[in-house]
């Protein structure tokens, strides 16, 4: 199965959660904390719901509220997906 | 002297009307937002009308983190409040947040957004519901969202007794001001013009399946046939008359009285409530019925109702000696948001010594004995307005609003001691 992008992550951010006025989405993210691009737990639980649905995978809770930036929780939904492959 | 609550800032959202100045200058010109349902095709439904917000648009009013998790009801309340405390020209942000709380009314809940979330529940690839979902429906989400919104700490609460949640939550909100609250939101919204709303009200067998945008809602009429639905309502900033005096603000007036009362169980050979709140709100505003200048009807539009209200008026005041307006003929029953935009309504025609006038009373039955303000407008210098709202299930509310009085010369001790 192919991996999350950050371009993937950044479009299931901005239907499920919407997106903070003084925030570019589109700019350098990766590594920006998620409650500073305006997300909360939430917003998270939301977006996780949605890439749950969308990969067919389940994430556990706490990988979800561990991972503080896009490019952590990129890392626990690709290791996720990875694990999941029917190899 | 004792604290009064004075209402320094007005934010409307209506159907014939977005902000105060709109729904003002359409109010008093009989301008009515009654019209065919837009918002879903209404042809399969026995009720076709409805009186729906034109020209609102999400984007321009609401951040974009708040939209994946809000219903109209709450987008439509949230755009009201910026707009209620930006009028009362207030800095928000030197406001001890502990001291300011929000106060709303909401009779139905966030339809639109449960309707969407059922249908994904049960889409074919769906059995997903949003997370937001768990608040979003929610009867007090607007009191939470406002009070994040504009930082407010101090105790928040909601009113949902159908149509009279209006005039209760500006009930508590007075009292809120009295005990030493600095500012308080307080208002009232609804919105369910969504096919699962629109079955839920239609249920009621309370609307009008009238087709005729002029005819269909005729409170007091001889042909009152039942009620058109709407959606909007409005938020008002009240404040501490003195503080808010001593700060330069404005002041529409004062919410001087209240009282509500509870119907007895159907079939009961006690007599309905509406007319003993009258006399509670009067009492507590300390009046005497000659003293009001004009009434705002509940105005049902259902003949037994309608009955039921004018003899409560006329018990009171007398038949026909107080101008009676009905201006939610333009706009529909708006449920919870009714009743505030009444007040809202009301503080306006003490301002202007105007009475709205009331869309297409063109028979008003005269067995009624009301003196119903007909569709032109009129001029008359009013010291102190009651409003009505009846809650379906035996809520029964009046408020009593009065101009703003002369500010006295309390002392700085007395003004700081709360």
């Amino acid at each position: 199965m192919d991996a999350l992008t950050i371009d993937g992550l950044r479009r299931i951010l901005r239907e499920c959660a919407g997106v903070a006025e003084d925030v570019d989405l589109d700019g350098d993210i990766a590594d920006v904390a998620f409650s500073d691009l305006g997300y909360d737990s939430l917003a998270l639980l939301e977006s996780a719901s949605r890439i749950e649905r969308e990969f067919s995978i389940k994430l556990a809770d706490e990988a979800v509220t561990e991972a503080k930036s896009p490019r952590m929780l990129l890392l626990v939904v690709n290791q996720t997906i990875g694990a999941s492959s029917p190899e | 002297m004792a604290r009064r609550a004075a209402v320094t800032g007005i934010g409307v959202v209506a159907p014939n009307g977005l902000g105060t100045a709109a729904y003002w200058s359409a109010t008093v010109s009989g301008h009515s937002g009654i019209g065919r349902v837009t918002r879903f095709d209404p042809a399969s439904y026995p009720v076709r009308l409805a009186g729906e917000v034109p020209d609102f648009v999400d984007g321009q009013h609401i951040p974009g983190r708040l939209l994946a998790q809000t219903d109209r009801m709450t987008r439509l309340a949230l755009a009201a409040s910026d707009w209620a405390v930006a009028d009362a020209g207030a800095d928000g942000s030197t406001w001890p947040d502990y001291l300011v709380s929000v106060v709303t009314a909401g009779g139905f809940g966030g339809f639109e957004f449960g309707q969407r979330e059922l249908e994904s529940l049960w889409r074919e690839d769906g059995g997903q519901v949003s997370a937001y979902q768990s608040f979003a429906w929610f009867y007090a989400v607007n009191t939470g969202q406002i009070s994040i919104r504009h930082g407010t700490r101090g105790p928040g609460s909601v009113f949902v007794t159908e149509q009279a949640g209006g005039l209760d939550g500006l009930a508590q909100a007075r009292r809120l001001i009295e005990a030493g609250g600095e500012a308080v939101f307080a208002g009232g919204f609804d919105s369910a013009l969504c096919p699962w709303g629109w079955v839920a009200q239609i249920a009621s067998g309370r609307l009008s399946t009238c087709e005729d945008p002029d005819r269909a809602f005729l409170p007091f009429d001889e042909e009152a046939r039942g009620y058109i639905p709407g959606e909007g309502g409005a938020m008002l900033v009240l404040e501490d008359a003195e503080a808010a005096a001593a700060r330069g603000a404005r002041s529409y007036g004062e919410i001087a009285g209240y009282g509500a009362t509870f119907d007895p169980r159907p079939g009961s050979d006690r007599p309905p409530g509406l007319a003993r709140a009258i006399r509670l709100a009067l009492a507590d505003a300390g009046l005497a019925p000659e003293q009001i200048g004009v009434v705002f009807a509940d105005a049902s539009g259902l003949p037994d109702q309608d009955r039921r209200e004018a003899a409560a008026i006329n018990e009171v005041f007398g038949a026909a000696t107080v101008p009676v307006c009905t201006p939610k003929t333009m706009t529909g029953r708006l449920c919870a948001g009714g009743a505030a935009l009444d007040v809202a309504t009301a503080l306006l025609s003490l301002r202007d010594g105007v009475l709205p006038p009331s869309a297409n009373a063109v028979r008003p039955a005269p067995d009624y004995r009301l003196d119903l303000v007909g569709p032109r407008p009129r001029r008359v210098d009013v010291d102190n307005a009651l409003i009505l709202a009846r809650g379906y299930g035996g809520f029964n509310a009046a408020l009593v609003v009065r101009k703003p009085t002369e500010t006295g010369t309390r002392t700085k001790e007395e003004q700081w001691t709360r």
